[in-house]
Formats: C-alpha cells, structure tokens, sequence
C-alpha cells in the first residue's frame, strides 16, 4: 500500500528546457547533416553534449533527492510504475519493427512471386521468386542500380548463438547481484554487477565483429534489399538498446560501489534490471525469427 | 513529518518572472503553458486553412504553386492534430485531473514540463519544414498530406526530413506526457476516491493515455523506417528490393485510426462532466459510458486499414476491416445515448457549455451516419479521397474533439480565472461557430459525393458555387476565433466573480473535487489528500 503523507514536488527545474533544446540542435542537427549541409556535423556534437550534460545532471539532482530521503512510498510507486509504462512503450516500437518484418516476409514476398488473390500478381518481376532470406531482388540488374544484392545470408549457429547465450547469463548475473542486494551481500551485488556489464559489452564487441563479418564477407548491407533493410534495423535498434542498457547498468555499478542503495530501497537498480531483462527477451526474437528461422 | 527546506517552500506561492513558467513543476502552470501554445497554434493551422479555403475560393490556381498548396494541407492536419487538439486535451488533463482526483499534482512534475518543452521544439521543426523549400538547395515541398505515404515522401526535399523529426519529438513529448497522465490516475487518487468513483474525464483520459503508449511509438517506428528508406538505402517501402509502400499505410493507420480517438476521447470525458451539471442528473450509466469506452479502445485498435479499403487488400482482411468499423458505431452510439438519456427529463439550462454539448451531440452523430457509409467497402470505393471524406472527419473531429475542448474552456474558465465570462458573448460566439462551421462542411458532402476529389489544388468548375459557400463559410468560421479569444482574454482580466460553485452549484454524480477549491484554486491545490467517502 502506498501511504498518503507529503508527496514530494520538485521546484522549478531547469533540466526539461535544456533537453527540449538538445533534442531540437540534435535532431535539426541530423536533418541537415544527412541532406550534406556543412558544419552540421558540429550542429550535432553540440546536441550530443547538451544531451550528455542533461542526462548526467537530471539524474545527479534525482538521486540526490533520493539519498535526502524526499521520496515517500507513492513518489517510489509513480516511479516504477512510470518505468513500467516507458517499457511498454518500448515494445511497440519493436513490435512495430517485427510486425514490419512479419508483413514483409509473410504477406509482401509472396505477393511478389505471384501469390495471392489477384492471380498472376509478379507481372512486375516476372519469375521473381519469392525466398527467405531474400538474396534474389525482384529488380533486375540496370533497372534499380542502388540495390546491390548480398552473397550470403547469416548463420545462427555461429556467434549469433553464442550472443544469445551470453545475453542470456547476463540477465541471470543480474538477477544474482538483486538477491545479494536483497539479503544486503554488497559483494554479491558488486560481483554481479560487473559480470552483467562485463557480458553485455561482450556481447556489444561481438555483434560489431559480426557487423564487419556481414559487411566485408557477406556483402550484406543496408543497399542489400530486404533482408539487409530488416537485419540492420532490428538488430540495429537492439544494439543501440544494448548500449544505453548497458551505460545505465555502469551507472548503478557506480552507485553501488559508492555504497548506495539498501535492501529495501533501490528503485533505480530494479529500472535497471528490468530494461536489461526487456532487452534481452528482444533479442531472444531477434535470434528465433531473424537469424533461425 | 520532517520539515526541510525544500518541504517549507511549497506554502508558498508562485515563483516570479520568467522562470515560473521555464522551469515550472506546477501542474496549473504547464497546463496553461499547454492550453496557450494550443490556442496559438489553432491560429496558425487555422490561417493555412483559410489559405486553402481561399485557394478553393475559385477554379484554377490562384495564389502560389500547387506544392505550396499541398504543404498547407499538410500543415493545416499535422498542427491541428498534434499541436492544438492534442496539446489541449493534455491542458485540460494537466490542470483537470490532480484537482479531481485530489492530488498534490502530476505524478512525475518534472518530466510533465519536459512533454510541454517538447512541444515548441517540434514547432519550431514544422515551421523549418516549412521555410526549407524556399531556401536556395531546399528541394521541394512536403506534399504528401500528413499521412506522408511513399513513395512521394521518399521522392520530396529535405523538408520531409524535419517533418519526419516534427513527428518524432511530437510522439516522444506524448508518450510522455501519457505516462504522466497515467500514472497520476492510477497513484496519485486520494484515500476513497476509487477507480469508479472517479470524474468520467479521469476515465476518458486513462484510455486515451494507454492508446498514445500504444500507438506513439509504431508511428514513430514507421517514420524512421522511412527517413531510412530516404537516406541510407533500405527498401522497406520499394517493391524492387522487396519491400511493400503499403506497409506504410498499416503502420500509419495503425497509429492513425486510434489516434481519432485519442483526439475524441477527452472530449467526451467533458461531455461526460458538462451534460449531467446543465442536466441537473447525474450521469446516465457511468459504467455503460466505461465499458463503451473500453470497448472502443479495444474496437480501434484492430480497425485501422478502413483507411485503405482501395490499395489492393485481399478480400479477408478487407471484411475483416469492415465488419470492425461498422461495429465501432456501437460503442460511439451508447455513449451518445449516455449524453441523451442523461438531458431526458432534466432540469435544463442552456449556458454556453451546454449549448455547445447539445450541438456536439447532434453534429457528432452526423459524422457517425457518414462514417457508416464510408466504412462500407463496395460503397467507400466510390467515396475514397472525395472531398466527402474530407466533410467526414470534420464533422467528427471539428465537434468530437475541437468544439469540446471549447465547450471545456467555458466550463472550467470560472474556476480557472476566478472569473464569470460574458455569457452574452458565449452565446454569440457560440452561434457562429456552428452555424458556420456548418456552412463550410455541409456542402462539401455534396461537392464530395459529386466526385470533387480531394488534396488537388484545381477543381472542374462545376462545383464552383458550392465552394465558394465553403470558402465564405471557412472564413467566418476562422473568424469566430477571434472572438473566443477576446472572451478568454476578457475572463482572465475580469468579470463576475465565480465562487468555488459556479454554475448554481449544480455539479452533480460525479463531478471531482476541484469544485472544493477556490476560484481560482491556490497554486498548490492539495498538499495534504483529503479523504472522499
């Protein structure tokens, strides 16, 4: 039950400006910068350090608040629940990426090789066949000369495997460092900690060895059609959420090393935790339906 | 209770300058921030309106080139959506819903001005979208229409680029502004005030939060995909790499029906609130209106490729889609019959508010009778892209979600101000809205039926006269805005004082707790819960 005494709000702060206007340079800084506009670049580097700074500061004054001991029980609710709510919201931008990919491979492929209620629907392409992964484009060589086809697809059973099964324990190392949190084993928490962040960057170095394997052997890029266009964009998108996981998991290793956090009383450790877990049941999509089947 | 600085501070009132409102964590100030930048930017969409009515005025191409005249177009739908029904339904939300529900304010106060901040930053983006085409290198226009379908918006200049980034921070700033919203419904209610005991606003608000962190993000997922296709070489949108352009409309739609309802929704929530005062009843079946509301957001979310009954879909999904939006009007009529078995037999009163409830009910259902036709396939493909579409989703939207945000202003303009506006000049404004509203949309269901096509900047002179009605019309509805304006603005610097009970004290069944406050409230409205039996 949440208790109903003095609910803290926070006075002015400045922080939500400086993200609207790092967000604007940012974001204005990309729109110019992939159109070749010059000095956009610098548009975008001032964005990202604005960014760096807000993120660093909003956080500091949040945590501060809560060693100060502002936050009662219903400030901690809204919290978790706000996270709660921001993961959700995270699932629909995947799902959008996968019911993409599922509507593509499922519906459009098919379609193009002349299935489908119209009959003879590849009059497009003729004897375009319709194949997963899709190396084959329907375009013929000259008429669209930006796609250039790739050589080979990507096996499961190499790396990718063992990315999964390195995801996969460092959401069980997670999970040890909260038990020894709970029964207040700091080493536990600390050994924990490092081991998760330890195998997520692993993870991180052998998905960009894996980027370099596709690119240069495989010839597998994001000109490749289809399936490089679905590839890079899950996988993609999982790395960046890989990443950021992984920065917010070396933020709570900081705090733990400087002795934050109590067995009761860890909300961020558990946001933590459970974006880490979020990012990697998307993997475990990512691995079943883009590199298996 | 441990009484540190930070604690003391909150007795007192309003910082001062500027940095009340850049730096604010008040409820009450970002949502006139909100319902400000709203009222704003119904000018600014309203003036590309009255350009394309005047564009229209005539046959031929009056005033500038075509693609001017499609970035209107576009502009006119993206501001009205997101920058003025949007963001007022989220004032309404932000000033509305901690003082019903008897809480200290937002749950999460900070991230509630970073929603706000968000919103003049996609402002800005929009109008650079704008400006670029003119710019030497700018390439052209975005003449897509909001849907922005490929291939065209893989075709357009850069413009599309900041569009597609309008489009990003406009989706964050909402999610956000949702997750706020949300979790302020369901923690921050006082100690008794029960799920159903709550204002239908807080209901109608907690279905339109769960459909914005629903759908935002697809929307945003869509556009990336897009700017991807655009710059660095994918193919989800072109066929020869085996991609599919009408991926994009699933996605978009996908986003695009449910947002009908989230710009409907907190509309109806008014409604809800506005009927059973001027009624003197309480609300007619709060559960029925609920479970109605439950069911639409569930209904909505399956329904969306109603929008695409012509791009080839097979027949399955084709039925599918049909037999679901048929079914919505269901939902949408027992909330209807909620508003109607709730004025049967009471004690009615006409102020403006009223006025304006009675005229949504009438001209909402209007738009439920063409929609049924529209959602009719054999029938829509006659239909589709006609200027009848068009006086479609004006009757839904213009009555459904703008005049409700409105007829919410009058309501809660005397507890917000302290202040009684001239119900005399409510009542003119109120007549001249909807008679010229109606002037401008009515005949374009027969211009739409007559096969005027719509989004095209010439028409075949036959339907010249009726056009002209609905530019004249256009322009007296833009109009009538200026007065709203001049009443507001009267209301905050005078009038009749109100009393914590404006409105003979009438709220009745379900009303919320900030008729306990003053008028105006205190700047901080409850900073101990009080305790609702």
């Amino acid at each position: 039950m949440t208790t109903h005494d003095q609910y803290y709000v926070p006075e002015g702060s400045k922080w939500p400006i400086i993200a609207s206007s790092g967000v604007l340079t940012l974001l204005a800084g990309i729109a110019l910068a992939i159109n070749g506009i010059n000095g956009a670049v610098a548009m975008i580097i001032v964005g990202l350090v604005i960014m760096a700074i807000l993120f660093f500061g909003w956080f500091s004054e949040v945590i501060h608040e809560s060693r100060e001991g502002y936050y009662n029980e219903q400030v901690d609710s809204s919290f978790r629940q706000g996270m709660m709510w921001f993961i959700g919201s995270e699932v629909f931008f995947f799902a959008c990426f996968f019911g993409s990919y599922y509507y593509l491979r499922e519906i459009t492929l098919p379609y193009l090789g002349g299935e489908g209620h119209l009959g003879k629907t590849n009059m497009l392409w003729e004897g375009f066949k319709s194949t997963w992964p899709l190396l084959d484009l329907p375009a013929t060589e000259g008429i669209r000369g930006h796609y250039i086809e790739a050589k080979e697809a990507m096996g499961a059973w190499g790396i990718p495997a063992l990315n999964t099964a390195i995801l996969l324990s460092s959401g069980g190392t997670l999970t040890w460092a909260h038990w020894g949190l709970k029964n207040n084993n700091r080493k536990q928490l600390k050994i924990g900690l490092a081991l998760t962040i330890i195998l997520g960057v692993t993870f991180f170095l052998l998905q960009v060895k894996e980027y370099g394997h596709a690119y240069t052997e495989l010839h597998l890029t994001l000109q490749s059609g289809l399936y490089g266009s679905i590839f890079y964009l899950l996988t993609g998108f999982h790395g960046f959420h890989v990443v950021v996981g992984a920065i917010m998991l070396m933020a709570i290793f900081g705090r733990a090393l400087k002795g934050h956090f109590s067995p009761h009383n860890h909300f961020a450790f558990e946001a933590v935790a459970w974006y880490w877990h979020f990012v990697d049941v998307v993997w475990l999509g990512l691995f079943i339906f883009v590199y298996w089947l | 209770m441990s009484t540190d600085i930070a604690h003391e501070e909150h007795h007192h009132g309003p910082p001062k300058g500027i940095g009340r409102w850049l730096f604010s964590t008040n409820h009450k100030d970002i949502g006139t921030m909100y319902l400000v930048f709203a009222l704003t930017m119904l000018f600014v969409g309203g003036a590309s309106a009255m350009y394309i009515r005047a564009e229209l005025f005539m046959p031929g191409v009056q005033f500038m080139e075509p693609d001017f005249y499609n970035n209107m177009v576009t502009n006119h739908a993206l501001i009205m959506v997101f920058a003025v029904v949007m963001p007022a339904a989220a004032g309404l939300a932000n000033w509305m819903i901690p003082m019903m529900i008897g809480a200290p304010d937002m749950a999460l106060p900070r991230l509630n001005n970073l929603s706000f901040w968000l919103l003049p930053a996609a402002a800005v983006m929009l109008i650079l979208s704008t400006v670029v085409p003119f710019l030497p290198g700018g390439g052209s226009a975005i003449n897509t229409g909001w849907t922005l379908y490929p291939p065209l918006s893989i075709q357009t200049g850069m413009a599309m680029d900041f569009a597609i980034f309008t489009v990003h921070i406009l989706g964050v700033s909402s999610i956000l502004a949702s997750i706020n919203i949300v979790v302020t419904i369901l923690n921050m209610r006082a100690p008794g005030m029960t799920l159903f005991k709550m204002p239908m606003f807080c209901w109608a608000w907690l279905f339109t939060g769960l459909l914005l962190i629903i759908i935002a993000p697809v929307l945003a997922g869509g556009v990336t995909m897009l700017l991807f296709d655009r710059h660095f070489g994918t193919s989800f949108f072109d066929a020869a790499g085996g991609g599919d352009p009408v991926l994009f409309q699933h996605l978009f739609w996908f986003f695009g029906h449910p947002e009908v309802y989230v710009l409907l929704l907190p509309s109806i929530g008014v409604l809800a609130m506005i009927i059973p005062t001027f009624a003197r009843k309480p609300l007619f079946g709060y559960n029925s209106l609920v479970g109605g509301m439950a069911i639409l957001f569930t209904l909505g979310l399956v329904a969306w490729a109603h929008h695409q009954y012509t791009v080839g879909m097979a027949a399955g999904p084709t039925t599918w889609f049909m037999i679901i939006t048929i079914l919505i009007s269901i939902p949408v009529g027992l909330m209807l019959l909620n508003f109607m078995m709730t004025m049967w037999r009471g004690a009615m009163t006409f102020e403006t508010p009223m006025l304006f409830a009675v005229a949504i009910v009438l001209m909402f259902s209007f738009a439920g009778v063409t929609g049924i036709m529209l959602a009719v396939v054999p029938a829509d493909l006659e239909y589709h892209d006609s200027m009848f579409v068009v006086a479609h989703f004006h009757y839904a939207l213009i009555p459904g979600a703008l005049m409700g945000l409105l007829a919410a202003a009058f309501y809660w303009l005397p507890k917000w101000t302290g202040n009684m506006y001239d119900e005399r000049l409510g009542k003119i404004f109120f007549w001249w809205n909807v008679i010229s509203f109606n002037i401008t949309f009515f005949p374009q269901h027969f211009y739409g039926l007559a096969g005027m096509p719509r989004r095209i900047v010439d028409y075949n002179p036959a339907f010249a006269d009726l056009n002209m009605i609905s530019s004249l019309g256009a322009f007296a509805y833009g109009l009538s805005h200026l007065l709203f304006l001049y009443i507001v603005i009267k209301t905050v610097r005078g009038g009749v004082k109100a009393g914590n009970k404006p409105w003979e004290g009438a709220q009745i069944g379900t009303p919320g707790l900030e008729w306990d406050l003053s008028s105006p409230p205190p700047f901080h409205s409850f900073t101990t819960p009080p305790v609702v039996k």
